[in-house]
């Protein structure tokens, strides 16, 4: 397990300090909205010359742009899928595609960085964690990397930590071997074609063989602009027996108008190797997040996901590990809040290739004020996948009688020396335990946080502190209900 | 300062279970409550703490000298009232320690310290005889049936309530642990009234009542000194019946 770093003591001195800076984070995150200060921003639409205008914006070589085209035929020939959440509303034609804010692209030091994009990174708390525990930080605003650095020593170990548009450059050769070819190709579906379209920005790491990395790396993508869309590119390859964890964090203020999601994340983890994935994503609740993620997973590997969603007006994000070696291993953790007008349409997909392979899927939803929260998952074991092992376990909890809640699981089987478990809860907030609390003098909303909190406690507790204490946090508030 | 409960009538999902019952527990006495399966004890109890399933339909319940009919569970709490519950909830993934820590600030609408609140709940620990991992578990979540009543007192200890009720938290319990329960109880007996809810009169040979009330059918049917408690454990109910 990759996890020396989250062990700090629970009962910690210095939580106090923590919860008022989670605090200031969490303010940060949905309120402040920096003056809009772009040197470059495209008017909102889609055409053609926005994705050759993207392309020649950052001088990419002519492959790029053939891909970038031909995703976007894809795109236009696709339908919006008519299955998972509603995404009837979502206007692509008033969405903002690229933007460039008036920074330097990837300063090594955030001295370099301008004064009011430095304070919101500072009051998310990313200098700060860089120093105490990072092995190195990515920092997106709005469609460009505005800092990424890595230690220095980890550098020498031949650790590749880059901005996804600097790998291009690069690093060609890499980039062209494993960008959007055989984890998710563009003809997935209609938003990954037009991530491949328009994608800017992200994080590309590469860990040579053998090389463990204690401290995670940790990339956080804010949105700042008004009906927007960011679509940010993450590729990580992890070589054979090699290890590292990455974070990624991502949030952007609150507008009445829609903004757009749509990353891609492609994983290949290689024999032996261990990948830990975290994400935290805080979008505010006018996002339409519509993020693929995928990991390849090669013999005796493993792949780890450990996934929150709490903002967005819709998700749709799944998950999915291809559990391609013989022995490969896929542990999916995840937490889903939806509040008054919000849809979350999540949840994993494992597809069992080879003989020996194992998957653990656990999901945690809440629901409250109407809001609709769904798990959807897909367990596919192929005939080849002999002696595998799966494990699903959904849970959902209900705060009130108006949220709902669902649980959309399919099974795949073409064999039948496997073992698999699928279990769901779905369960209204008990009328008794809170009672039970309030009894004790909690009031009703403490009472219901400490329930809520309890619930999700099995996959907080596999987070960095920091994390926790903020994803704890995120929930009292909007409890309380004011996160509005 | 005592509780008094006057003509009381509770119904729960439109049956009345509570059919008019006259209680009183002054300041520092020890009351117990008996009664067949049934009657209504543990109703009786939850609606003094406010257990919203349960509705008033007629009467009074004054807590030093407040008519708390209209308070909320946890305000209730505050005045002074404790529940050791007949069956506990079980809060998964919140730790004893969380919870009680919440739940005593919450009570003295102030900050313990984390080392403070260690200290005062490890020696309240020690006072019953319990595991010190206890205070890492998950609220009642796996415990064994004594292990939860035993759990319930170590937090009447450490919230320290005016009035505690306690149902049935002698059942279930060995013998041995029913001796350290009766002991903590005993000890933090000072300046606390009580109300015993009980089928046996084991736990009353520790903790010897004031008075003694017999509940059937909804209703108190008789009241005596601890002598009728004797009485009941030799014949049973049949002569109210
Ligand atoms: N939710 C409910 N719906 C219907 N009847 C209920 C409900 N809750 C309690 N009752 C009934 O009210 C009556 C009193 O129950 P209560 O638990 O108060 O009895 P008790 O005296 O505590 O019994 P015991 O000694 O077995 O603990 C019982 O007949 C019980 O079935
Ligand atoms: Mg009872």
């Amino acid at each position: 397990m990759i996890n020396q770093y989250q062990k700090p003591a629970r009962y910690a001195l210095s939580k106090i300090e923590l919860k008022m800076e989670v605090n200031e984070r969490i303010k940060e995150m949905f309120e402040h909205r920096n003056p809009d200060k772009h040197i470059l921003k495209f008017e909102p639409g889609l055409n053609e010359d926005v994705v050759r205008n993207i392309s020649k914006n950052k001088n990419e070589p002519e492959w790029m742009l053939n891909f970038r085209l031909k995703a976007f035929e894809v795109y236009k020939q696709k339908p919006v899928p008519q299955w998972g959440a509603d995404l009837s509303r979502l206007d692509t034609e008033k969405i903002t595609y690229f933007a460039i804010p008036d920074a330097k692209h990837n300063s090594k030091s955030w001295d370099d960085v301008p004064e009011d994009i430095k304070n919101t990174f500072k009051r998310l708390g990313i200098p700060e964690a860089e120093q105490k525990y990072l092995a190195g930080v990515g920092g997106q605003y709005d469609s460009i990397n505005i800092y990424h650095k890595l230690k220095q020593e980890l550098e020498k170990k031949g650790i590749i930590f880059e901005d996804m548009d600097v790998a291009l450059q690069k690093y060609p050769e890499l980039v062209k071997e494993y960008f959007m070819t055989k984890c998710i190709p563009i003809t997935l579906h209609k938003y990954v074609a037009l991530h491949g379209a328009v994608w800017s920005g992200g994080t590309f790491i590469y860990v040579p063989e053998n090389v463990k990395l204690e401290q995670p790396l940790q990339a956080y993508f804010r949105m700042n602009t008004e009906s927007f869309g960011q679509f940010e590119h993450t590729l990580i390859i992890v070589e054979k027996n090699a290890e590292v964890s990455y974070i990624e964090g991502c949030s952007s203020p609150k507008y009445n108008s829609s903004s757009l999601h749509a990353g891609c994340v492609e994983l290949y983890v290689k024999e032996g190797a261990r990948l830990r994935y975290s994400s935290a994503e805080n979008w505010s609740n006018n996002t339409y997040n519509l993020n693929t993620k995928r990991a390849i997973v090669e013999k005796n590997g493993t792949i780890e996901w450990i996934t929150a969603n709490l903002g967005s007006k819709v998700s749709m994000v799944y998950p999915c590990s291809i559990l391609k070696g013989e022995n490969a291993r896929a542990d999916h953790l995840s937490i889903g809040y939806a509040g008054k007008n919000q849809e979350q349409d999540i949840g994993a997909k494992v597809y069992h290739l080879a003989p020996n392979t194992t998957s653990i899927v656990k999901s945690k939803s809440i629901s409250k004020d109407g809001g609709i929260a769904r798990y959807r998952g897909l367990l596919h074991v192929n005939k080849n996948a002999v002696n595998s092992k799966s494990k699903v376990q959904c849970d959902a909890l209900m705060l009130d009688n108006i949220s709902k809640s669902d649980t959309i699981p399919v099974i795949e089987i073409k064999q039948d020396k496997s073992s698999i478990a699928h279990e769901a809860t779905v369960g209204k907030i008990s009328d008794e335990q809170i009672f039970y609390l309030m009894s004790r003098g909690l009031t009703e909303e403490q009472a219901t946080q400490m329930i809520v909190n309890g619930f999700i406690e099995p996959i907080v507790k596999e987070l960095p502190i920091e994390y926790a204490l903020e994803l704890n946090r995120l929930i009292e508030l909007e409890i309380e209900g004011s996160l509005g | 300062m005592s509780l008094i409960i006057k003509d009381l009538h509770v119904n729960v999902e439109g049956v009345e279970i509570v059919k008019g019952v006259d209680l009183e527990v002054k300041d520092d006495e020890i009351v117990a409550l008996m009664g067949p399966n049934g009657s209504g004890k543990s109703s009786l109890a939850n609606v003094i703490l406010g257990n919203p399933k349960y509705t008033v339909v007629k009467g009074e319940i004054l807590y030093k000298e407040k008519n708390i009919l209209e308070l909320k569970p946890h305000e209730r709490a505050k005045l002074g009232l404790f529940l050791s519950f007949q069956y506990p909830q079980e809060i998964s993934g919140v730790t004893v320690f969380n919870f009680l820590r919440t739940a005593y600030n919450s009570l003295n609408g102030k900050k313990i310290s984390v080392l403070d609140f260690k200290r005062l709940l490890e020696e309240k620990m020690n006072l019953l005889k319990m595991d010190k991992n206890f205070m890492n578990r998950y609220l009642n979540e796996g415990f064994s049936g004594g292990e939860k009543k035993r759990a319930e007192i170590l937090q009447l200890a450490v919230l320290n309530p005016s009035l505690a009720i306690l149902d049935e938290t002698d059942s279930g319990i060995d013998i041995d642990s029913l001796k350290i329960v009766a002991n903590g109880i005993n000890n933090l007996k000072d300046k606390k009234s009580m109300l015993l809810i009980t089928h046996y009169n084991r736990i009353l040979q520790y903790i010897k009542p004031n008075r003694v009330y017999i509940m059937i059918n909804g209703r108190i049917v008789d009241e005596g000194g601890y002598k009728l408690a004797d009485e009941i454990e030799e014949n049973g109910y049949k002569k109210y019946l």
